[in-house]
């Protein structure tokens, strides 16, 4: 029998739970805390993006095509020498050369267009509930405008664009990861599970799919795509694809913990206590390999941009007016943007930035993902 | 050889006793989040030539701690933080003019004065033999390179050096056996390898942790016989760490009980055994005579309630694992885990199979509740209404019906709790599995199991990695026992668990039978556990049952060979009843 110093002790254990140990170990990993903080800030931004971004991205403005970037100031110093924190930028003047008729902006020296943080401007409907005009920084005077990164061959604000499109680039990740999740699991279960000719089977196409070169595939697929599809259902057409591919390597993942859980004296146990299949899989199976399977999900979702990214790149992913970073990268395509615009690339540093610090994420949560193999007694 | 010719002649010009390394006042700790781990505590002992020192003590009293502390070899951030290891180089047989005593404390653990130490003169072997070897390189070059190290020795010398060393750890064809790889190697070579390897360098103390822990008792036996035949030979001084009071008995000529970090008591062999003064020590070794005789409790109640009519009867049960056949490969003969076994377990009996590893006992037991799907053979299961079932022609319902009163106990009580589920739902799990969906009903019947098992009631919330070893294998027995079952499978149950936890478990166990009317099928390879508990023994040996028998017969007067050399080869807590040498080998006839 236990002796009652032994139930003494057991009572006052304080107990961390296992998410408790794996957050301990999470924080101190430096690099993925920081990734953490850029992806919170980025899926905020998506979540927000109306609120955030100062103009509507879909307005164009013939008098300012291809605007460059405008500096910020926040310390506005009148000629009286006064200071102000009271954020402003200059404005530009289009002039167009006489001869060869290009369009040159000119900065106006003193002339300048003052921002408001929580200023009024373009009213919008913020997740279909509230209506608003309310922006976080937009100019004082709702006439006017301002282009932080620049504007686009149509004259349309990179800012607001680049926000709205981080909406669409970084849920494609989730949606599409979602799907391959549900392939994966279920796919890599019934493969590392029942073993034998089902896994053979299952195993082979995964091989197969593998050895498929991904990018003919997608081209293929979304080539397919009736052209008169709303930009919506082509938008989950094409999360579809990504996942049809994406699921092999979360299927691999999923059945390698399979095969080692299923000689576990505990998952014997459950079957011995009369567990249906079913129960077994979900109840005793999987809950212990959901940290595996979180950590190699944040490790696709950056595929899964990259995905979507060079297919809209390509001009057969998502199509205008849907924006994403894909699509407007797909605007710095020629060699025109690069000679004069080069923040049509500004996209490309998000994707970069998203798909950098999602991938530090997974490796820390990787790493976290199993506290009790890390030696502690 | 001329090496070991002068290695002995060295060695003999040492007196044996004669101190080669004292460890004074020595403490490791372990800085933790909250709070510095002593897991060695202010211990001081001392290593004497041609005399083993035995460390002993349960798992967490810091005996591998002390062995790794002393060559620097502690896991990080385990630092040595107080007192000396002094090593008297100017005494050993490769004391070099000059060399004085060496406080092996204060050199920094990267040192090339302690690597100079590490396997020159101080050797160590640790407890598992495949993990310790490299898997990539031939056992000689692994030897070779250790001498060459040291020794600086041309290539050919090591070569034959090396081959000298097999056959002093008796290693059949050494010639040809030094170009195997590890895994050609059964679990006994290897350890044999291992010890070949430490001795490469005729060191003056080799530290042994835990050797013989992984290995059968057979293995064993020869593992101990041969560390004491090259004790003779070299003279060198050996530190043993052990948890096994009957090894201690064996070979030991001073123990060190070790608990909690703290050395709780020290002296000769004798008076560890025969005249205890410490109370740990004293509960330590009653735990070890208690299970040296049939429990009393069992003996009692058998005289008071006679065993009933067969519950479970074996018929020729076989169980061949067949290798998957691959796309290129040819089909290979299936191995015969079980083959053709007949037993009989009659109703409110305790059967005990024993056998060593790979004798088919585990595989037996899983067939029985068909875990494991037997190739041929029947099993004949008498229900509670009389009414004989056959088990293997069982529809799925009929298995399940079957398996509530069938139930397993597991030998890993940490593998055979899901760490991801509270106690209440491990518990519980069978009663949700059966059909039980009212929560309160499943709160009271856990509550009332934990109770049974003796653990506080309040812990049903927590997870199980809450527990220890002992305390995990009680909710083990809980959840076997929730649905009143009437036969148990136990496979070793308490293998996994320190002495003094076995005969509580066991305890436990027969109070179990006595109050649910239980039978078990007991699978160990310990002897003493089964004589313990168990009213019949089944001695399995390649998946056959060689002999069966009531289990004081068959210990004390042993038919088959095999059992006989079984028998002899378990190590006897009494240091006056020393027995290795005269121990029974078995060899298989031929077929």
């Amino acid at each position: 029998m236990a002796t009652v110093a032994e139930r003494q002790d057991l009572a006052n254990n304080e107990v961390a739970s296992q998410w408790k140990l794996m957050w301990w170990s999470f924080r101190r990993h430096r690099l993925a805390m920081v990734a953490l903080g850029v992806v919170l800030l980025l899926y905020l931004m998506a979540l927000f993006a109306e609120f955030l971004a100062p103009f509507n991205p879909h307005e164009a403005n013939r008098r300012a095509i291809y605007h460059p970037p405008q500096a910020i100031k926040l310390i506005d110093t009148d000629e009286a020498g006064n200071w102000s924190i009271r954020p402003y930028v200059n404005a530009f003047k289009l002039e167009r050369d006489p001869f060869t008729l290009q369009a040159n902006y000119v900065p106006q020296e003193g002339e300048k267009i003052y921002l408001t943080f929580f200023g009024r401007g373009a009213t919008y409907n913020l997740w279909g509930l509230f209506e608003s005009d309310l922006h976080f920084l937009t100019t004082v005077d709702p006439t006017e405008r301002f282009y932080w990164f620049g504007a686009d061959r149509l004259g349309r604000d990179m800012v607001s664009r680049t926000i709205y499109g981080t909406r669409i680039s970084m849920s494609i990740g989730l949606v599409g990861v979602t799907l391959s999740l549900i392939f994966g699991i279920i796919l890599g279960g019934v493969s590392g599970y029942y073993g034998g000719y089902i896994d053979l089977v299952i195993q082979r196409i995964v091989e197969f799919v593998l050895s498929l070169p991904t990018i003919p595939i997608w081209l293929g697929l979304s080539a397919a795509l009736p052209r008169d599809w709303s930009p919506m259902s082509r938008y989950f057409a094409i999360t579809v694809i990504l996942s049809l591919v994406g699921w092999t390597e979360l299927a691999r993942v999923v059945r390698g913990r399979f095969l080692s859980l299923r000689s576990e004296d505990y998952v014997t146990a459950a079957r011995l206590d009369g567990a249906s299949e079913g129960r077994v899989i979900f109840r005793h199976m999987l809950p212990s390999m959901f940290s595996h399977v979180i950590a190699s999900v944040t490790l696709a979702i950056p595929l899964m941009i990259l995905a979507e990214t060079s297919l809209s790149f390509l001009g057969l992913g998502l199509q205008p007016p849907i924006i994403s970073w894909g699509v407007l990268l797909k605007e710095a395509q020629n060699i025109r943007s690069i000679a004069q615009a080069p923040w049509l690339f500004v996209p490309g540093g998000f994707v970069v930035i998203s798909v950098l610090s999602l991938n530090f994420l997974g490796d820390g949560l990787r790493d976290a993902a199993d506290p009790y193999a890390q030696g502690r007694e | 050889m001329d090496q070991t010719a002068t290695r002995i002649a060295n060695a003999s010009a040492i007196a044996a006793g004669e101190p080669v390394l004292e460890v004074k006042n020595l403490t490791t700790e372990f800085p933790m989040r909250t709070h510095t781990l002593k897991a060695v505590d202010n211990v001081s002992f001392t290593l004497r030539y041609g005399r083993t020192l035995c460390v002993v003590g349960e798992s967490g009293s810091g005996k591998s701690v002390t062995a790794r502390s002393i060559l620097q070899i502690v896991d990080r951030p385990g630092r040595i933080t107080e007192g000396e290891i002094l090593f008297h180089q100017h005494l050993t047989s490769k004391g070099l003019e000059g060399a004085g005593t060496i406080d092996l404390a204060q050199l920094p653990p990267r040192s090339p004065a302690i690597r100079a130490i590490r396997g020159r003169d101080i050797a160590m072997i640790f407890q598992e033999p495949m993990s310790s070897l490299s898997p990539v390189h031939t056992i000689g070059s692994q030897i070779i390179e250790a001498i060459r190290l040291h020794d600086g020795a041309a290539k050919k010398e090591a070569r034959e050096r090396a081959i000298e060393l097999l056959r002093s750890v008796e290693i059949p064809n050494p010639e040809h056996a030094i170009d195997r790889y590890p895994f050609e190697y059964s679990g006994g070579m290897r350890q044999r390898a291992m010890i070949a390897m430490a001795l490469s360098c005729s060191p003056s103390v080799l530290i042994a942790d835990e050797p013989t822990t992984a290995l059968d008792v057979t293995t064993q036996a020869e593992i101990l016989d041969l560390m004491r035949d090259l004790q003779e030979k070299f003279g060198m001084a050996l530190m043993f760490i052990t948890h096994d009071m009957g090894v201690v008995a064996e070979i030991a000529d001073e123990v060190v009980v070790m608990r909690h970090g703290k050395l709780v008591e020290r002296g000769s062999v004798e008076d560890i055994f025969h005249q205890p003064q410490h109370d740990y020590t004293k509960r330590l070794l009653g735990a070890v005579l208690e299970l040296d005789e049939p429990s009393p409790k069992r003996l009692e109640m058998r005289a008071r309630k006679p065993l009933g009519p067969p519950i479970v009867r074996l018929k020729g049960l076989e169980k061949k694992f067949f290798m998957s056949k691959g796309l290129f490969t040819k089909r290979q003969d299936p191995i015969v885990a079980v083959g053709g076994v007949d037993l009989t377990l009659y109703e409110g009996e305790n059967l005990g199979i024993v056998g060593e590893s790979g004798s088919g006992k585990t595989t037996l037991g899983r067939c029985i509740v068909r875990v494991h799907e037997p190739t041929g053979g029947e099993i004949h299961y008498r229900r509670a209404n009389g009414k004989e079932v056959e088990v293997l022609t069982l529809g799925k319902s009929g298995l399940q019906d079957i398996r509530r009163e069938m139930r397993m106990v597991f030998q890993d009580p940490f593998g055979s709790l899901n760490p991801r589920m509270t106690v209440q739902q491990i518990i519980g799990e069978p009663l949700v599995c059966n059909g039980e969906t009212n929560a309160r009903v499943i709160r009271d019947r856990v509550a009332e199991l934990l109770e049974m098992v003796g653990l506080p009631t309040q812990t049903m919330e927590r997870y199980p990695h809450a527990f220890s070893g002992g305390q995990r294998q009680r909710i083990g027995v809980a959840r076997s026992i929730a649905l009143d079952p009437r036969l148990i499978i136990a496979d070793e149950a308490t293998s996994a668990l320190d002495v003094s936890l076995r005969t509580q478990v066991l305890d436990l166990l027969l109070d179990l039978q006595e109050r649910l009317e239980l039978s078990f099928i007991f699978i160990s390879h310990d002897i003493s556990v089964i004589r313990y508990f168990c009213d019949r023994i089944a001695v399995m040996y390649r998946g056959r049952v060689v002999e069966t028998g009531d289990t004081l017969e068959v210990c004390d007067n042993p038919q088959h060979a095999y059992t006989k050399a079984l028998l002899s080869a378990v190590p006897r807590p009494d240091p006056r009843r020393r027995k290795m040498h005269q121990r029974h080998r078995y060899h298989e006839p031929a077929a």
